[in-house]
């Protein structure tokens, strides 16, 4: 019978936010389904016929859908390859023993509570502006042509401040990583000769590889919805060179009034990240076993 | 631990480490330096470091000029409102499924992660049309509702990690000793359950304050809170170095010193507890 009362208890207890999240996200994505089957503009909303597929077949031969595609695989990519690099690279460095490593720490780790609107206009301002910016000066002094960031090469630019943001949080949990590693692994490898960098590799590399693909699925979620540090900067362009899936669907919508468009756009993009969701679901879910 | 090393090699990480981390922090630390210069010397040419004339005009002038403080308040209504939102339905959850697990826990919590990854885009549309249907637009409650929905799945986790760690034996040896339910949760539960809390609660302050989808495409100016003030600065203000300093350095410092507090927690729970 006590267990009886416990079981209804439990299930008491876990209804509200069970009830909540399930209203958020079942409703909206139905009604976002149910528009991307409509000719509905924001500027017209008196009429919304049934138009079935047209809207996916338009945003998908959509030749800015191509770009922003591969602008948003070049980001994500991109971005990762910084960050996990950057990250092992600077976790090592923490990791070892020098004067003052809790406030290296402290910097560190300081870009990812930067709020996404103020990393942005930072480096688009007072970094990379090719008068006033800080590496534009650089360059100038040491006698370089100052480059034109945000004109010539606007989603690398995003791709830098991006990865600035991201840094601090992959460091942070191959640090984590890296020190569960036990020192007497490492020693007794030392003292069968092996060097720092194949020690490295078979014993440090492999040892995090899990925080690493943890880090590398948890990012990607974020990194596929990157939108105040486009619209900040770039507003997508110049042209479509900055466009990114979520960047293009919200252009769509509040630029454009095209609800049905922008609502298969939606659809897409959640296809997309679902990919990506699978995979990191799984290895929690195995986790949790553990 | 790191292992003992030799002086010279400890001299040589020191230098290497600090000009590695003072290089990550540098757009922050340049950042605070220009929001003390005034707009002249902002952009000068060479750069002045730190022997300029120091002035906090900046800080007046983003209060007097566009109302900093009700930015600020939105921020804070904004994080907090979400995260109380969030306590409120997630401790009772994560309570029943640290404490009477039962097969389908599991599912449920991996279905509520699941959740986490919707784009945002792929409810923007509706969610933007319910606002303005139902009046939410530009609204702080609207707002706090849609906060706390997106971080909902996280608190959940992480207080189903913090509260997985509770040993159940000890409320029996309480019950034994004769302890009434008020007193079980009072003096057993409650202490050993507030710092799992307190941390989930700072994790999700600093998320919400942060996030920057929806308060961008569902405010305006009545509920926008500080990354809807600084984006308004994209074009043409940004031309003002100074003022945009100091307005971000008001924007950052707040969460800035609570996420250093809070980073060994900050791993669990951005990680759902896969990496600890």
């Amino acid at each position: 019978m006590a267990t009886m009362h416990t079981k209804s208890a439990a299930r008491a207890m876990m209804a509200p936010a069970v009830i909540a999240l399930l209203i958020w996200m079942a409703v909206p994505l139905a009604m976002t389904l149910y528009y991307s089957t409509l000719g509905y503009s924001l500027y017209n909303p008196i009429s919304t016929p049934f138009v079935g597929f047209e809207n996916y077949s338009y945003f998908l031969s959509d030749p800015t859908f191509v770009a922003a595609l591969t602008n948003t695989l070049i980001l994500v990519v991109g971005v990762l390859c910084i960050t996990v690099g950057g990250g092992i690279l600077v976790a090592l460095l923490l990791d070892q023993d020098f004067y003052g490593v809790n406030i290296v720490r402290l910097l560190v780790i300081a870009p990812f509570f930067v709020m996404p609107t103020v990393a942005a206009l930072v480096w688009k301002n007072m970094m990379m502006n090719p008068v006033y910016g800080v590496i534009g000066q650089f360059l100038s002094s040491i006698g370089l042509q100052p480059i034109d960031w945000m004109t010539d090469a606007p989603l690398l630019s995003i791709i830098i401040i991006v990865a600035w943001q991201w840094l601090p949080f992959a460091t942070l949990i191959l640090l984590t990583a890296l020190q569960s590693l036990s020192e007497d692994q490492k020693e007794a490898a030392e003292m069968d000769g092996a060097g720092a960098l194949s020690i490295f590799w078979y014993i440090t590399l492999p040892h995090m590889s899990r925080a690493i693909t943890v880090v590398i699925l948890i990012q990607t979620i974020f990194l596929l919805s990157i939108f105040a540090e486009i619209l900040v900067t770039t507003n997508g362009g110049p042209g479509s060179q900055s466009t990114n899936i979520t960047y293009l669907v919200y252009q769509q919508a509040i630029s454009f009034g095209d609800v049905g468009a922008a609502s298969a756009g939606g659809i897409v993009a959640v296809i997309l990240a679902n990919i990506v969701a699978i995979f990191l679901v799984r290895l929690i879910g195995k986790n949790l076993d553990a | 631990m790191a292992r003992r090393v030799s002086p010279r090699r400890k001299i040589g990480m020191t230098i290497l480490a600090w000009f590695v981390g003072l290089l990550i922090f540098f757009p922050i630390l340049w950042t605070f330096l220009t929001s003390f210069k005034s707009e002249l010397v902002a952009i000068s040419i060479p750069p002045q470091f730190l022997f300029f004339d120091w002035t906090t005009e900046n800080y007046a002038t983003i209060q007097s000029q566009s109302n900093y403080f009700h930015f600020m308040m939105n921020s804070i209504y904004l994080s907090l409102g979400s995260t109380a939102l969030g306590l409120l339905f997630a401790i009772p959850a994560a309570w029943a499924m640290a404490f009477s697990p039962t097969p389908r826990t599991k599912d449920i919590l991996l279905w509520m992660l699941s959740t986490k990854m919707l784009p945002a885009v792929g409810v923007l549309i509706p969610i933007y049309l319910l606002f303005v249907n139902f009046g939410l637009l530009d609204s702080r409650l609207g707002l706090i509702v849609v906060l706390f929905l997106i971080n909902l799945p996280i608190i959940v986790w992480m207080l189903y990690t913090y509260f997985k760690e509770i040993p159940g034996e000890i409320l029996e040896a309480g019950r034994m000793d004769g302890a009434t339910l008020r007193q079980e949760i009072t003096q057993i539960l409650a202490p050993m359950a507030v710092p799992g809390i307190a941390s989930t609660v700072l994790l999700n302050v600093i998320l919400a304050w942060n996030e920057a989808f929806w308060t961008l495409n569902l405010t305006t100016s009545n509920a926008a809170p500080l990354t809807a003030f600084i984006a308004s600065f994209s074009s043409p203000q940004g031309n003002f170095y100074a003022k945009l300093s100091a307005a971000s350095m008001l924007a950052i410092a707040p969460i800035l010193i609570v996420g250093w507090f809070s980073q060994k927690q900050l791993v669990r729970g951005l990680t759902f507890g896969a990496v600890k």
